[in-house]
Order: C-alpha cells, then sequence, then structure tokens
C-alpha cells in the first residue's frame, strides 16, 4: 500500500497514538468504506444498496493488560472516547506477559496491486446491465432453468494504520463481483445452481460462463438420487477443496498450538500429510484473491511453507503467539488472532476428467454443506452433507444427493492419492485444484 | 457515551422531511430506520482474560420502495443533514423519475412489551462481568484432569431503534441481549475432544442471579469429557431421539426457512402452495414467536415497526401459513407477522424467524428411548444448514449416544446428519411431554445474522442419515 496514502485517516490514527502516555502501547486502525449491492430478479432492479461507512478501532496494552474498543464514527469526540474506552478496559483484563504489539521486523513488503481505477470510474447504469446480463445469461441456458436472483455488487475501502511501535501505513483497495443463483425444475423437483464472475473490474467478467455454470450445476442435480452407504473414493472439486483446505490451514494456527489445541502440536518434521501435499501460504502471489502486503498487526505478509511433501515445516504466528511459542512472527496476524491469509496446493499434472479416468469406482463431490456443524479441527472429526456424482468406470454416471462424507483432517491428509492441475483462484483465502482422497465413508440410504 | 434517547432526539417533523425526501423521485414507500447500539465484550481463554473490548455502532438505514425496486442507502451521519443526504441517495436509486411530494404525518405504533430488563449491563461494573470469566474457568478445569483448555465469552448488548414510514408507522424499541459461552478441550489416549455449552436471554445481568455459571461451565467440561470414550458415529439411517431442548435447530432448518414468505414467493422452498396440506406428522404444531419474554429471539417490535406476534405456521401436521415481512405482505394484501428484521441499520430487512419451536406432545421422554430398538440418542445438537428449494438440510450432533435396547450406551464422536425437510418432519413418530428452549443461536441468511431461539421436547424421527464412519 505504499504507492497510495490516505492522508486524512493516517493524520487521526497517528494522533491516537500519539496520545500515549509512558509504558503505554497504543494500535490505530481508521478506515472509510462504500459499496454498492445491486439484485436483479426477473429484469426488474429489485434492490440499489449505496452506502458508506467508516469506523475507528482502537488496542491499548498496558502493563500487560489488554483493552479494546471501536466505533463507527472518525471525529475528534468518537475518537477520543474511543481511546478513554479501550483505556479502561485495558484496565480489567489479566496480566499475560507476552501481551504487546509487533515490533518491526524488517521484512519487505511485496506491493499488489489493489486498486483498480477503471472499477472506481465505473457508471452505475451500467453495473445495473451487468446483473440483467447475468440473469438473461443462466435463465437462457436450458429451458428447466428459473432465477433465485443475480446480484452484483463492489465496495472500495480507504484504511490507515498507527502503532507506537513505529508501524505506520495507509492504502486503499477496490473489488467486484457478479453472483447468479438459479433453480432448475423437473417433474415436481427443484434443485439449485449458482456461480460468480470475478475480475479486477467489470470490464473482466465472463458472465455468459457464469450463468451457464449454475445452470448446469443446478440441472446436473435433476434426478440425483440418494446413494447407498459405503466406503469409496471422492474426488474434491475445486471449490470443496479450498473449503478444506481452510479447515487444514486452521489446524496450523501457532496460537491453536501454544494454547494445547492443535491436532498438530508436537508434530513438526513428522509426515502428516501425503508425499503429493506442499502447502504454501503465499499473500505476495498476486495471482491469490486475498493477496496482501500487510497482516492485521502491520508486518509484511510473507510466503510461508507449511507441508513439504507431506512433512510438517511450520506453524503461522502473529507476534503474541510467536513470543509464546519462542519464535518469531510469520505475518499472519488475523483480527485479534492468527490465520492463514491465502493458502494453495502445489499442483499436479492431470486434469479432473484424466484423475476421474483412473477411479473404477468413487464420486465426484461437487459441494458440501454443514462444514461448520460437522467438521471439528480440534478432534479432527469431518463430516459433512454433500452432492455431486457417481465415478464408474473411469467416467462420471447419475448424479447422488442427500448424503455425507465422512473421516478425520488427520486421515484424509494422509489418503490424498491425487492432485489435478486446475488450480482456481477462487474468491476465498485458499486456492481450489481437484483433489483425490481415498477411503471416505459415504452415508445415504 | 450514553445512548440516544431516539424518541426524544429525532423529533417528528425531522424524520417527515426525511421520508419526504425519500419519495422524492415518485416512490409510493419509503422509510427510516434508526439504531444505537452499545456492546460490550470479554473473553477468556488459556487461564487469562485476554481482552476486553467495547464498541458503538449507530446510524441510519433509508429504504425507499418504488414498484419492485427498492432503493436503499445508509449512514452514520444521524443530523438532519446526514439523513437527508441518504434519503436522496435511497430515492435516487429507486427513481422512477416522476418526481412529486409527499407528507406524512406519524403515530406511534404499538409494541409488544418483552424486554423487562431489570438490571441494565451499562449499569455493571465491567469487572463484574470479566469475574465471571474466572468463575467459569474454575468451574470447568474442575470437572477432571483431563480438562487441558478452556474459554469463555461474556457479552451484551443494548440496541435502541427506532423506525418511521410513510404509512404513518412510528415506533422504538429497546432489545437488551446478554449471553455467556464456555468451551473446553479435553485431552486422552485417542486424541482431544470439545464441549460447548451457552446461555443467552434477551434481558440484562439478572441472568447471572438467575442462572448458574458453575453448572454451564461443567456441562460445558463434562461433554468434552464424555467424549473421550465416544467411539466414531454409524454411517446410514437409523432411529434418531433429539433431547428436548437441543434439537430447535432441525425445525428451524427443516421446514422453519422454508416458511419465510420472500422463499416462498420465489418459488424457492418447497413449501409454497402448500398452506391446508399435511406437511408433516399430526403430531407437530410449529410455533414461530418474537413475544416470549426473555427468550433469545424476542423482540418488542420487528426491524420494519410491527409489533412482535405469536404465529402458528404448521397445526396438527398442517401447514397454516408462512411468515411475513412488509414487501411480502403488502403484494398479498395481508397484515405483516412481525417478521422483517435486519442485522443492523447497514441492512435491508427481510423475513426472518424469531423463536421458533414445536409445542409438547404426549409421550414421557424415558418411554421415547425405551421404545427405541437400535438408534441415536442427540443430546445437544450444533448448527445445521438448509437449501429451501431442495429441502435437503444438515445439521451437526456435538453430544450423542448410540440407543441399544431401548437404553442409552456409548458416546458419539461429532457428525453431522442429512435429511429431507418434508421426509422428516412426517416421520417424526414420537414426540415428548417436556417442552424446553435450546440455546441461543445466531440465524445466518444472505449475508446477516440475527439472534433467535428455538424449541422442542423429545422426538423420534423414524429414519435420519447419520453421517459417521462406523459400519
Amino acid at each position: 500500500m505504499s504507492r497510495h496514502t490516505v492522508d486524512d485517516l493516517q493524520a487521526i490514527a497517528d494522533a491516537i497514538v500519539a496520545m500515549a502516555e509512558p509504558g503505554e502501547q497504543i494500535e490505530a486502525n481508521v478506515a472509510r468504506s462504500r459499496e454498492t449491492d445491486i439484485r436483479v430478479y426477473n429484469g426488474d432492479l429489485e434492490h440499489f444498496v449505496s452506502a458508506q461507512s467508516q469506523g475507528i478501532s482502537v488496542r491499548v496494552i498496558k502493563d500487560g493488560r489488554t483493552g479494546s474498543s471501536h466505533a463507527g464514527t472518525l471525529d475528534e469526540v468518537a475518537w477520543r472516547e474511543v481511546l478513554a474506552e479501550a483505556r479502561e478496559n485495558a484496565t480489567l483484563g489479566s496480566v499475560d506477559e507476552w501481551a504487546g504489539l509487533a515490533e518491526p521486523d524488517g521484512v519487505a513488503i511485496v506491493e499488489q496491486e489493489l486498486w483498480d481505477d477503471t472499477l472506481d470510474a465505473f457508471d452505475t447504469a451500467k453495473k445495473i446491465e451487468i446483473a440483467k446480463e447475468l440473469e438473461r445469461a443462466a435463465v437462457g441456458a436450458d429451458p428447466r432453468v428459473r432465477i433465485d436472483d443475480s446480484n452484483y455488487s463492489d465496495g472500495a475501502t480507504e484504511e490507515a494504520f498507527a502503532t507506537t511501535m513505529g508501524i505506520r501505513s495507509s492504502g486503499r483497495s477496490n473489488s467486484c463481483y457478479a453472483s447468479v443463483s438459479v433453480m432448475a425444475d423437473d417433474a415436481g423437483e427443484t434443485q439449485t445452481g449458482w456461480a460468480y464472475a470475478l475480475g479486477k473490474n467489470p470490464a473482466e467478467f465472463d458472465l455468459g460462463k457464469a450463468g451457464v455454470e449454475a445452470a448446469n450445476k443446478a440441472t446436473g442435480l435433476l434426478g440425483a438420487v440418494k446413494p447407498p452407504s459405503k466406503r469409496t473414493t471422492v474426488v474434491l472439486d475445486p471449490m470443496v477443496t479450498a473449503q478444506f483446505l481452510g479447515i487444514i490451514g486452521s489446524t496450523l494456527n501457532g496460537e491453536s498450538v501454544v494454547k494445547g489445541r492443535s491436532l498438530f502440536a508436537n508434530r513438526l518434521g513428522e509426515a502428516v500429510a501425503s508425499p503429493l501435499i506442499t502447502l504454501v501460504d503465499d499473500p505476495t502471489d498476486s495471482r491469490a484473491y486475498t493477496a496482501s502486503e500487510i497482516d492485521s498487526e502491520g508486518l509484511a505478509a510473507r510466503r510461508n511453507v507449511l507441508i513439504k511433501d507431506g512433512v510438517l515445516q511450520m506453524f503461522v504466528h502473529s507476534s503474541y503467539s510467536a513470543r509464546r511459542a519462542g519464535t518469531k512472527s510469520t505475518g499472519n496476524a488475523v483480527g485479534g488472532g492468527v490465520g492463514c491469509l491465502a493458502l494453495q496446493l502445489t499442483p499436479g499434472t492431470k486434469t479432473q476428467e484424466e484423475l476421474i479416468a483412473d477411479i473404477e469406482e468413487g464420486v465426484l463431490i461437487q459441494s458440501v454443506q454443514g462444514l461448520h456443524s460437522g467438521v471439528n479441527p480440534i478432534s479432527g472429526d469431518f463430516s459433512t452433507g454433500a452432492s455431486g456424482v457417481m465415478i464408474r468406470n473411469g467416467k462420471v454416471a447419475e448424479p447422488i444427493r442427500e448424503f455425507t462424507i465422512a473421516s478425520t483432517l488427520q486421515r484424509m491428509l494422509l489418503d490424498v492419492l491425487a492432485i489435478g492441475n486446475d488450480v482456481d483462484w477462487l474468491p476465498m483465502r485458499a486456492a481450489g485444484v481437484s483433489m483425490v482422497i481415498a477411503d471416505v465413508t459415504m452415508s445415504g440410504a | 457515551m450514553s445512548l440516544i434517547d431516539l424518541s426524544h432526539e429525532f423529533d417528528s417533523s425531522v424524520l417527515s422531511r426525511v421520508l419526504a425526501k425519500g419519495r422524492s423521485t415518485g416512490a409510493g414507500f419509503s422509510e427510516v430506520f434508526i439504531e444505537d447500539k452499545r456492546s460490550m465484550g470479554a473473553s477468556l481463554d488459556d487461564g487469562l482474560v485476554e481482552q476486553v473490548s467495547s464498541g458503538r455502532d449507530s446510524g441510519a438505514g433509508i429504504r425507499v420502495i418504488n414498484g419492485e425496486t427498492t432503493g436503499f442507502a445508509y449512514t452514520a451521519d444521524l443530523s438532519e443533514a446526514g439523513l437527508l443526504a441518504a434519503a436522496g441517495a435511497a430515492a435516487a436509486a429507486a427513481s422512477s423519475g416522476d418526481g412529486g411530494t409527499h407528507t406524512v404525518s406519524l403515530g406511534t405504533a404499538k409494541r409488544h412489551p418483552v424486554n423487562t430488563v431489570r438490571i441494565a449491563p451499562q449499569s455493571v461494573p465491567k469487572a463484574r462481568k470479566v469475574e465471571l470469566l474466572m468463575i467459569a474457568n474454575d468451574a470447568a478445569r474442575g470437572i477432571d484432569s483431563s480438562i487441558v483448555q478452556v474459554s469463555a465469552g461474556y457479552s451484551d448488548a443494548t440496541r435502541r431503534i427506532l423506525i418511521a414510514n410513510s404509512d404513518g408507522v412510528f415506533a422504538t424499541d429497546e432489545q437488551v441481549r446478554t449471553i455467556f459461552r464456555v468451551s473446553a478441550v479435553a485431552n486422552g489416549d485417542a486424541g482431544m475432544q470439545t464441549g460447548y455449552d451457552s446461555l443467552g436471554h434477551t434481558i440484562g445481568f439478572e441472568l447471572f442471579e438467575e442462572e448458574n455459571i458453575n453448572e454451564l461451565a461443567e456441562r460445558a467440561a463434562r461433554q468434552a469429557v464424555t467424549k473421550l470414550r465416544a467411539r466414531p458415529a454409524p454411517s446410514g439411517a437409523l432411529q434418531v431421539v433429539i433431547k428436548c431442548g437441543s434439537g430447535g435447530v432441525l425445525f428451524h432448518e427443516a421446514c422453519g426457512h422454508g416458511l419465510e414468505a420472500d422463499l416462498v414467493a420465489r418459488g424457492a422452498s418447497v413449501y409454497a402452495n402448500r398452506v391446508g396440506d399435511q406437511v408433516a406428522s399430526p403430531l407437530v404444531t410449529l410455533v414461530d414467536d418474537g413475544t416470549m419474554s426473555r427468550e433469545w429471539g424476542a423482540i418488542g417490535i420487528d426491524d420494519e415497526g410491527h409489533e412482535s406476534q405469536r404465529n402458528v405456521l404448521i397445526k396438527d401436521g398442517v401447514l397454516t401459513d408462512y411468515m411475513w415481512d412488509h414487501i411480502r405482505a403488502g403484494k398479498e394484501g395481508r397484515a405483516p407477522s412481525g417478521n422483517g428484521r435486519r442485522q443492523s441499520y447497514e441492512h435491508l430487512p427481510m423475513v426472518r424467524m424469531t423463536n421458533t419451536f414445536v409445542l409438547n406432545g404426549k409421550e414421557e421422554p424415558d418411554d421415547i428411548v425405551r421404545a427405541t430398538e437400535y438408534g441415536v440418542y442427540v443430546a445437544k445438537l450444533g448448527g445445521g444448514q438448509v437449501n429451501t428449494a431442495s429441502g435437503d438440510f444438515v445439521f451437526g450432533m456435538t453430544e450423542a449416544y448410540l440407543i441399544e435396547n431401548g437404553q442409552i450406551t456409548e458416546p458419539l464422536r461429532e457428525s453431522n446428519l442429512i435429511g429431507n425437510g418434508p421426509q422428516v418432519l412426517s416421520d417424526i413418530d414420537m414426540l415428548g411431554n417436556d417442552f424446553a428452549m435450546g440455546n441461543p443461536g445466531m440465524c445466518g441468511k444472505d449475508g446477516q445474522g440475527v439472534p433467535v431461539g428455538d424449541g422442542q421436547p423429545t422426538l423420534r424421527v423414524k429414519s435420519l442419515t447419520i453421517g459417521g464412519t462406523a459400519a
């Protein structure tokens, strides 16, 4: 964020930090954002949301105690109150010898292109037209398809950050997407599908492709049956793999490790996954949707190899968890905690079709439901609702739905048989790629 | 930082001008939603009170409806100029170009007095709230030496809202919610297991005079310890008994969302065009009730200014009605049902549940277990998710046991269950007489979260697919 500065917000952040008293650490975040949210239904504009918001959040650490406060306005009365509240809150916590802000570590920021002028200047009427065109593309793809909703969204944020440790930065970012959700009906049965179009600005959207993808997802499930229960090999679609990697990432969180909540504590240097697995968290890769320049403590975001050829290499840390673990921050502070920023697996050489061709009987998992309710990253239990397609003799066969797939996170990592070459830079904190996993329990009829 | 007294701060002449501005581009309806929310939270982890935080969020959302189009703008600037600017933006967004001036006189709407707060959270020293965290930590760790980690969270929120619209509605409400959560990790030979419990009501700090934090923490810890000896859950379709007060989420997902009129109107619900039909076992009477004092989903008025109501959705298995908001009720020429809710002033209202529950049946709960040869007894359900168009839904079981020969036996590891809404509703074959409300929930829809309650007596579903790994 070094090329563009947001001077008025930086001035507020600096002013808050300048109020620090002896022995007091202060971190200030000041942001201003605007958003547009458009929904179209049956050719009509259903809603148009146009809004601006702003906010200040302050963290104060004194004598090993941490307090924070936030407010949704930028005026000086508000930020003085926020600082006073954060100070009061900091008298109430426990003394934690490891509490503290991040110290500058000299790691250079890898600049990212987070702002697009074309998007910033994009005409409002054309945004509505995009949502309408996407609706037409989806509904026109198949006579059995009707619309649920078609959407266009964009947002722009300016932010400034300052701490008493001397970290200062400001910058701006904007992004946009269009999404469509459809239903397909046949013989009294209804199935759903959705898809989105991404780009730095709307001119990069492939609306036709997104429309057809949503329609195909819905029509592909028509006539789906509930499969019998059995152990089987599954192929995860890139989106499902990305969701799975998000959970794996949470088990490699250094704060969970120091607090005794990680499955993989004490496993550094051991084979925790199939040798095919090399998992990297790399927010400096500009292809990643969540590419970023700094973490939430203001340290440079960086490339970290978490698992190499199946062997666990490291955990990700904020300055707090690093201090506790006797190591250095890996630039992975997220919100008030620790997290991976932009995960990716090293891809294999085969297309999804080629992966399927190698499988005599199995299931292609196209979507999962209930990851929040059936996966426990502490015990490792993994159970999720799913829909997809049966694989027979190396080819996709009938669609199936209303079943679950289950295993444990530990076993799934070890049971990976192959990874595809179809990397998809999804709008998530992990890139997707097809992945084949053996010996998963499918529960159905 | 004290809360704004909204009805004094915003006189009706200002609101009338803002509403008129909203209709200045020809819209038939305009609405001002003003919110002032104060929240406070504290969390404990690893034996330490890690962070105490507080926040203030206030602002206004202006909604303008012109034919099929809704324009919406929000702002944190609550001055008349700020409100007028937002109204202008919303009006432009919903513009039909024919202009005009519309004035309105505001009357005061009724509100259901559900919020009988005895001890306002702001009146309680923060240090007392923080103390509760240490009590929970000690209680959970005292249960067993296998407890290796405990975290606990306290939070309260006081939300004042004001709604005025061009139909003449003027309404205010204050909603106070207090919640406490405990989670525990136990470590044993076969790895770690987790336990969780929570307590939340639409009341103030008196929650902690009425309820016992020690017991809550002990339940969470015991759940984790019990699961250390859990075996993998079965895989496949089985009889499932769900303990009272733990399985309301089943109805929330199996049919609650499908009875929201916005989804029904889109034909995105398996329950569309089914009023008067038998959609569930005759044992089932399902109610959504925003008036239930103290409960987590209780509201005096909804976020469109309508008084909360008790709505019977399914009676003796027959679908009687859907839940409604302003837009959908208007299209049908009927009254709204008090279900128009939104997460905050930054969001558009839509049809949402409040407290959704199934009324008592006649069976003794013990008889339900005794009548079950082989199946699963679910003592605690986690979250869930539904596809309303197909009816397929999942929900997680966080504490469950095997039933063998009519007896509850071994604990089971966590897994999801999956079913299809209409099928599961008709498969309910036993219903207990021990109704209880469940844990406080946060329901997500279209990116917005709102607090909801649920409840049910002990019941049995004759076939549900358990997503475990054991043959």
